[in-house]
């Protein structure tokens, strides 16, 4: 299978700080790949990387044999890479489904005229939108949350919402930083259940930063492990999980056998601190 | 007056089934050709659905605000017109995209001062002399093109950079008219003709003294602008200005081209700000660098603020207080309170009430901190995240 996305000797620093040191991964179509590592590893800033938030130093992003390196971020989108944040990146201020028609952006639209001067054409364009909204908001099941304000929703639901808003960016690639955070086993459990029938009606590919391992190991098809900007090993999940260097990174040091319910849970504040530092 | 402009572009979404044009105007419909007549009837049931007779109903309301008044109020009511036509544009650009432009006036200056270059035949730098209803669109367009230029460097700047950026802008326009010979210098321009027009034999003439015809160019400008800046509001522009003010690292990943859409937002906020600068040019016949000071871009963005930031109709109430405010403290009387001259201290009561109204009126002095949304907003970009320029209010 060929290669959806491949990100290639991707290195950045900040100042002194080598936040990425050549990292290669390899995202193959319909697959879901795990990228896991400690906080501070620089998982987050490949994402912004990836995504064009920054602009890696060295290294190419290759999205279906395209280099992307250097376009602006919302043209990535367009191409159909779609990202979630670790803190949510909704906009408070609109309603759920207005996050869905803005998340069309690049899928849909009239300009700038026809809206000024309010032609029919404008009308006919926004009903399309709402429509198209209300369409993905049924696929995951929060129609009934369509007119609600986002304060006030619990946290898990608006992850779920966040999922929802990129599928509405028509994406061919999901990343997903942290889906699971934030949640209880249970809920990461059925977050589990729900991505692996996401990718089979929709066709995604997903490539998706997570701690829960449990999550991990029942989800992904692949692991990158990534320590100090580097990838330190990759693999299968169970292979991966056992790997004394990944149990020495996430331990510090000493290599013990009973380590996979204790990966520790990453505040994203330590995250962005230890990569933009 | 405010729930009629304020409802006006609801319901947009849903299919538009008002009045047909055919319905309106049965005689001239017969005559249009099919085609044409099923484009215009669409238009018409769309632009019925718009509501647009209410921005009329509106516009007359508050022209007619005018008639009671002799002067000199009628012409602290002009002078405030031109700030609520700014206000208007401005708040497109603070209140909607959320970019802090403290040099605003210099568009208001660019369009002053096409209008004069066009109109009056004493400049001689071009042989291109128009009649000043002509001149409309060049002071707007070449309002809004300086609005570009500024823009498509200088808009991917955050913050107090953009403001920065915006505040030496203002200064440099100010002092390139003062050293221009072109349009006079610090001398400045004179008689720049009124906008007098002949219709059908009868001549309606704008003189220097009749600010109540001014006044009612502005009512029909201002009610325009209202007009567009709403249908953008409501519109898919609208929702990336709010998700650009609210989350500029999240936008861009939700396929919004961020610089394109505050390229809009600055432009439609020049074209504003040019359009009052025609009227003034043409309602004062003079016009000169010191009539720009700073200070007027800072009391512009005082309105837009105190009127409540993202609030069209706060824009236009914010203005009326900023700018009518101390001249009706003029009208108070001279006699002392507590030993205080009211008339010399009138500048500063207002500065005082302005500092109350920040303190009390909820809805403009809550601006929501940056870092608030949604537990942090998606701050992945930790450092680069911090500048949100104003933070804006749903």
């Amino acid at each position: 299978m060929s290669a959806v996305l491949e990100i290639q000797g991707t290195g950045i620093r900040f100042g002194g700080l080598v936040a990425l040191d050549d990292v290669n991964v390899n995202v193959p179509e319909w697959e879901i790949v795990g990228l896991i590592g400690p906080n501070g590893a620089g998982k987050t800033t490949l994402f912004n990387c990836i995504m064009g938030a920054y602009t890696a130093n060295t290294g190419k992003i290759i999205y279906r044999g395209r280099d992307i390196s250097l376009l602006p971020t919302h043209r990535r989108t367009a191409l159909g890479i779609g990202r979630t944040f670790q803190n949510i990146g909704l906009i408070r201020g609109l309603t759920v489904v207005e996050n869905f028609m803005v998340a069309q952006h690049s899928r849909i639209g009239y300009g700038a005229w026809s809206a000024l001067l309010g032609v029919p054409r404008s009308f006919a364009e926004e009903r399309r939108l709402k429509a198209n909204a209300m369409e993905v908001l049924d696929f995951i099941g929060m129609a009934h949350l369509a007119d609600s304000q986002l304060e006030g929703l619990p946290y898990g639901t608006l992850k779920l919402i966040e999922v929802g808003t990129v599928l509405a960016t028509d994406p061919d690639v999901l990343l997903l930083d942290e889906p699971s955070s934030g949640m209880g086993p249970d809920e990461a459990h059925e977050f589990g259940e729900r991505l692996l029938k996401l990718r089979k009606t929709l066709n995604l590919t997903v490539l998706m930063i997570e701690h829960h391992v449990p999550l991990v190991v029942n989800v992904c098809d692949y692991v990158y492990v990534l320590n100090f900007g580097k990838i330190l090993t990759e693999g299968k999940p169970q292979a991966v999980r056992n790997h004394p260097e990944v149990v020495a990174a996430y331990l510090g040091g000493e290599v013990t056998t009973d380590e996979e319910e204790q990966t520790p849970q990453i505040s994203p504040e330590e995250e962005t601190a230890g990569v933009t530092a | 007056m405010s729930e009629a402009i304020s409802t006006a572009t609801a319901g947009v979404t849903n299919r538009p089934t008002g009045p047909q044009f055919q319905d309106f105007l049965p005689g001239v419909a017969r005559v249009i050709p099919e085609g044409v007549l099923g484009g215009l009837n669409r238009i018409f049931e769309a632009w019925t659905k718009l509501g647009i007779f209410r921005y009329l109903i509106a516009g007359a309301l508050l022209a007619a605000t005018a008639l009671p008044l002799g002067p000199p109020k009628d012409e602290v009511l002009v002078r405030t017109g031109f700030y609520m036509l700014l206000a208007l544009g401005l708040n497109v650009v603070v209140g909607l995209a959320g970019l802090l432009d403290l040099g605003y006036v210099a568009f208001f200056m660019i369009g002053a001062y096409t209008t004069a270059t066009f109109t009056n035949s004493d400049m001689g730098a071009h042989p291109v002399i128009l009649n000043p209803w002509f001149v409309i669109p060049v002071a707007v367009v070449i309002a809004l093109i300086a609005g570009i230029l500024l823009g498509t460097p200088t808009l991917r700047l955050r913050g107090d950079y953009l403001a920065i950026v915006t505040l030496g802008f203002h200064e440099i326009v100010r002092q390139t008219a003062r050293n221009l010979e072109v349009v006079n210098g610090s001398r400045g321009v004179f008689s720049i003709p009124h906008p007098d027009v002949t219709i059908a034999g009868q001549e309606l003439t704008f003189g220097v003294l009749e600010p109540q015809k001014y006044w009612f160019i502005l009512c029909v400008f201002m009610m325009a602008a209202l007009f567009m800046i709403n249908r953008l509001k409501d519109s898919r522009i609208g929702r990336s200005w709010e998700a650009i003010r609210e989350d500029e690292v999240a936008a861009p990943a939700m396929g919004i081209p961020v610089v394109k859409m505050k390229l809009y937002a600055f432009a439609i906020g020049a074209s504003t700000s040019g359009l009052a600068g025609w009227v003034l040019a043409t309602k004062v016949g003079f016009i000169s660098p010191n009539n720009f000071p700073l200070l007027s871009s800072i009391l512009v963005l005082c309105a837009v603020v105190i009127g409540g930031i993202g609030s069209s109709l706060g824009a236009l109430v914010g203005a009326v207080i900023v700018f009518g405010l101390p001249e009706l403290l003029r009208d108070i009387g001279t006699e002392k309170i507590l030993g205080f001259d009211i008339q010399t201290g009138r500048i500063a009561i207002f500065g005082l009430l302005l500092v109350i109204m920040m303190i009390f009126r909820p809805g403009a002095s809550s601006p929501r901190p940056a870092g608030a949304e949604l537990g942090g907003g998606s701050g992945d970009i930790a450092g680069d995240s911090v500048a949100p320029g104003i933070p804006g209010q749903a």
